[in-house]
């Protein structure tokens, strides 16, 4: 019982602060609001005994992701120019589209029986060394391969920030 | 083992289901919504997210480890996204001297 009050303790926490997200008009609070996101969704898989992707999600997203969205928050110099909102109309179609959006995706998983038949030796496989197993044999080359995307992806954003190219 | 049991059977997955859709309907209403290009990648990070968190939960039900591992995945892929959109993001802003989607509708013609 009390794992489920604190799945809606976070649950409720990590939709309050990505509604605050989208809410304050400072690129800073909303920046930091998506932190506090994040590490309630840290919270949610560390909850469903996925520890791996627990600190790994914490490293990735709030320690390096966040911070690139900092520095360009403060590199861009927001606080002055950020201020452009759409129109109130445009903001209540889109609120109105979001929420029959959400609407339509909990109607169609309702309608579809979910068959989960629950292991005896549950949630073993969010263990690291489970999933080192997994990752270093089946997955291998995918593995491998991600290697090289991060090297493009390093190469692309060294070749985009460059500033006496043109 | 009885501790780790015990979550998975209180918290019903359609709770995962049903929060992960809200979460994933903020998204989409925040990039209907901002006129900033760096909010609208604040939703796009949203939304992979709450994809990941289902992945996992589904992957935590059926005790499949290749579910948390596709999530593993997605995350080196947002890594690797945010990394080049930031560096896109500053090089149109050193270019046009702004981030609102709107004056960057050249794309169009």
């Amino acid at each position: 019982m009390f794992q489920l009050y604190l799945f809606i303790f976070l649950s409720v926490l990590a939709l309050w602060s990505a509604s605050m997200v989208l809410i304050t008009k400072n690129p800073v609070h909303s920046v930091l609001y998506l932190t506090l996101t994040f590490f309630t969704l840290a919270g949610h898989y560390i909850l469903l005994n996925a520890q791996f992707l627990a600190v790994v999600h914490v490293i990735v997203y709030a320690g390096a992701i966040m911070v690139l969205f900092l520095f360009t928050v403060m590199l861009l110099n927001l606080n002055k120019t950020g201020q452009f909102s759409k129109s109130t109309i445009t903001k209540w179609m889109a609120v109105i589209a979001g929420g029959l959006l959400f609407v339509v995706l909990v109607a169609s998983v309702k309608t579809t029986d979910l068959v989960i038949n629950i292991n005896p030796n549950l949630s073993q496989s969010g263990l690291v060394k489970n999933l080192g197993n997994v990752l270093f044999t089946e997955y291998l080359l995918p593995f491998e391969l991600s290697s090289v995307l991060f090297l493009s992806a390093m190469v692309g954003a060294v070749m985009l920030g460059d500033k006496h190219k043109k | 083992m009885e501790t780790i049991i015990q979550p998975l059977q209180t918290i019903p997955l359609m709770y995962y289901i049903i929060f992960c859709s809200a979460l994933f309907s903020i998204g989409v209403i925040g990039i209907l919504v901002k006129r900033n290009a760096l909010t609208i990648f604040m939703s796009i990070e949203l939304m992979l997210n709450s994809a990941n968190i289902l992945l996992a939960a589904f992957s935590a039900y059926r005790n499949d480890s290749s579910g948390q591992l596709f999530v593993f995945f997605i995350m080196v892929v947002a890594a690797a996204e945010i990394a080049i959109g930031l560096a896109l993001l500053i090089s149109i802003y050193r270019s046009s001297h702004s981030i609102d989607i709107h004056i960057l509708n050249r794309l169009k013609w």
